[in-house]
């Protein structure tokens, strides 16, 4: 478990492992582990020699127990909102720490619902559109356009790098009132357009995290690559992409958070159309009042996917997300 | 090379660098001169100087929710920094189910702002029910449901940073200090910290700029109430944007004034991880 973490602190060695084989790093793992073993072993020997045998023992139980309450208690929101979402509008908002019982519990009433209220099932599949589509689009250019950049050594090129760079440190107050009127009037206020904000947006993290890279994949091979008669847009696909592909893959995690848990900029930019964050605000009505037993439904059905996709890739999220801290 | 390159820019950049044209870079500038106008649709901008920047700080609802940004910020820095550190010197240590832990204590980090901000209103108003109170009853209230939920958020993405940092620390430099005869604490103080310097930097300043520049959660959660008393920059600059009619230049001038700040920020932190480079 230890050398896992290891992995996530570095972004090269995530490259050098995500290329070699699956045997290699099956055996490469367990090899780890032997040493692993033994340096335990051994530090456990040492340890036992030092006088705090049963006494260390006694001390990581208390520490064991600390961590299990702690995570109860992160655990704890989540569940509430599910349990919640069981009951009835006023047992929600009157003791929303108890167990359903039967005089509050109402089934599945509050999922369909909220559902019906805020057009759930719309809302969700435009999310998940704008998202896939804002991410391939961003994958796609940023990776070309940074390579072009660190390969192509002028004026433009630095001044396009520094001027990304720059657009990181820029909060999206300062631009969203003069943005949302320049994507009315070019009519980039549907699904389409907005993806065009988005790479326009995501551009500055990601050129800058793929000029990173690029420049440390050796020139000699796209070099041989040329001379062999390869023009630019074949070196860059067959050479570089696949070389590419683990820090696409963090670029992508990064942007798909973001642009999936966005509320502001769809909100300011899209006409017609609502995404999921929206939708959820859409329930909070005039006055502020808001309908807490279909939020809390609606909560568990927007929370659920996350969950899903983090437990599916969990290693590449983690590494990704740190990654992203470093550079960023 | 270079030149045979060069003359494909339009496939390989212009994509790009018209989309940041459009979504960033016009509007950056486009922002930058709005400030110093009067304007209700962009259209009918006409220069008027500086008055917009005077208006801006005479505004009480802006430097309320400077303050406020400000106030908040500093809590949220520091509990959350301390707390996930301790989790991840806990969590480095060889107890069962390590791995367990730091993906649970991950998890909310990937829950979107608007979705927290609710979850924690129930919670929040569950408690407060028991004194016949809401979130938006007292400003104390939305302050500490804010901590809270900026805690519960970020603790675990904090933690798997210092858990990195932790495990790059040679074994050897904590065995020289027990050997040399150094408790726990003396081990902590001068042994791990200093080693760890590079990741308390990042936390720091992710920590710092995910505060100050917070827009979802408190839009979400409180929306301002009462009384715009718990409405941070973000919100006051969107609000003056969007509910105040006429106000739209002095919107641009409080952004300004707020990208002015969140810049300095991250040249600070830029320059103090660069030096330590240096160091190194």
């Amino acid at each position: 478990m230890a050398d896992e973490m290891n992995n996530i602190s570095t972004a090269d060695e995530y490259t050098d492992t995500a290329h070699s084989s699956e045997w290699k790093k099956f055996q490469e793992g367990v090899e780890k582990e032997k040493a692993q073993k033994e340096l335990k072993a051994e530090m456990d020997k040492i340890k036992a020699n030092k006088k705090t045998g049963p006494k260390m023992q006694g001390t990581d139980w208390i520490k064991f127990a600390i961590l299990v309450i702690i995570a109860i208690i992160f655990i704890a929101p989540i569940f509430l909102v599910l349990m919640n979402s069981f009951k009835g509008k006023l047992f929600v908002s009157n003791e929303p720490f108890a167990f359903p019982s039967s005089e509050s519990f109402v089934g599945f009433d509050n999922y369909t619902n909220g559902v019906e209220k805020i057009g759930f099932f719309p809302a969700f599949i435009k999310s998940v559109v704008i998202t896939l589509g804002s991410v391939v689009l961003l994958i796609l250019c940023t990776s070309m356009c940074a390579w072009f950049i660190t390969r192509v050594k002028t004026w433009y090129t630095k001044l396009m790098y520094l001027l990304f760079a720059f657009s990181m440190i820029v909060p999206f107050q300062m631009v969203m009132y003069p943005m949302s009127f320049i994507a009315n009037t070019l009519k980039l206020d549907n699904l389409i357009g907005i993806m065009v904000i988005y790479l326009g947006f995501g551009a500055g993290l990601s050129v800058f995290m793929f000029a990173g890279f690029i420049k440390s994949v050796p020139l000699e091979i796209e070099e041989a690559a040329m001379i062999d008669g390869c023009g630019p847009i074949r070196t860059f696909f067959m050479i570089d992409f696949p070389i590419l592909r683990p820090s696409a893959i963090t670029v992508a995690i990064l942007n798909a958070m973001w642009i999936w848990n966005d509320y502001l900029l769809p909100t300011l930019v899209l006409n017609d159309d609502k995404t999921l964050p929206m939708a959820i605000q859409y329930l909070r009505g005039g006055y502020g009042s808001i309908d807490m037993a279909a939020m809390m439904a609606m909560l568990v059905l927007a929370i659920i996917p996350i969950i899903i996709f983090y437990f599916a890739c969990q290693k590449y999220i983690i590494k990704g997300v740190v990654a992203g801290a470093v550079k960023g | 090379m270079d030149k045979a390159i060069k003359k494909w820019f339009p496939l390989f950049a212009l994509p790009t660098v018209v989309a940041f044209t459009i979504a960033f870079l016009a509007p950056f500038i486009m922002g930058l001169y709005l400030s110093l106008c009067k304007f209700k649709t962009v259209k009918d901008a006409k220069l008027i100087g500086f008055n917009n920047y005077a208006r801006a700080f005479s505004d009480d609802k802006f430097i309320n929710a400077l303050w406020f940004t400000t106030k908040f910020t500093i809590v949220s820095v520091i509990t959350i920094n301390i707390l996930a550190f301790i989790l991840a010197m806990l969590l480095t240590k060889s107890l069962k189910g390590t791995n367990v832990f730091r993906t649970l204590f991950f998890m909310p980090n990937l829950i979107g702002g608007i979705v927290l901000g609710y979850i924690w209103i129930m919670i929040i108003n569950g408690v407060l029910y028991y004194s016949n109170a809401t979130i938006t009853s007292d400003p104390n209230y939305g302050f500490w449901g804010l901590v809270i939920l900026m805690n519960w958020q970020l603790i675990g993405y904090m933690m798997i940073i210092y858990i990195s940092g932790i495990q790059n620390i040679s074994p050897d430099l904590l065995e020289a200090a027990e050997i040399d005869g150094a408790n726990r604490w003396q081990k902590l103080i001068h042994v791990t910290l200093p080693q760890i310097m590079p990741s308390i930097t990042i936390c720091l300043f992710l920590t710092l700029t995910n505060s100050f520049k917070l827009f979802d959660q408190n839009y979400a959660l409180t929306a301002g109430a009462p009384g715009d008393k718990t409405q941070m920059l973000a919100l006051d600059i969107y609000n003056t944007f969007y509910g105040r009619v006429g106000w739209q230049g002095v919107g641009q001038a409080k952004a300004v004034v707020f990208f002015i700040i969140v810049a300095a920020i991250a040249l600070t932190q830029l320059y103090l991880t660069r030096s330590k480079e240096v160091e190194n």
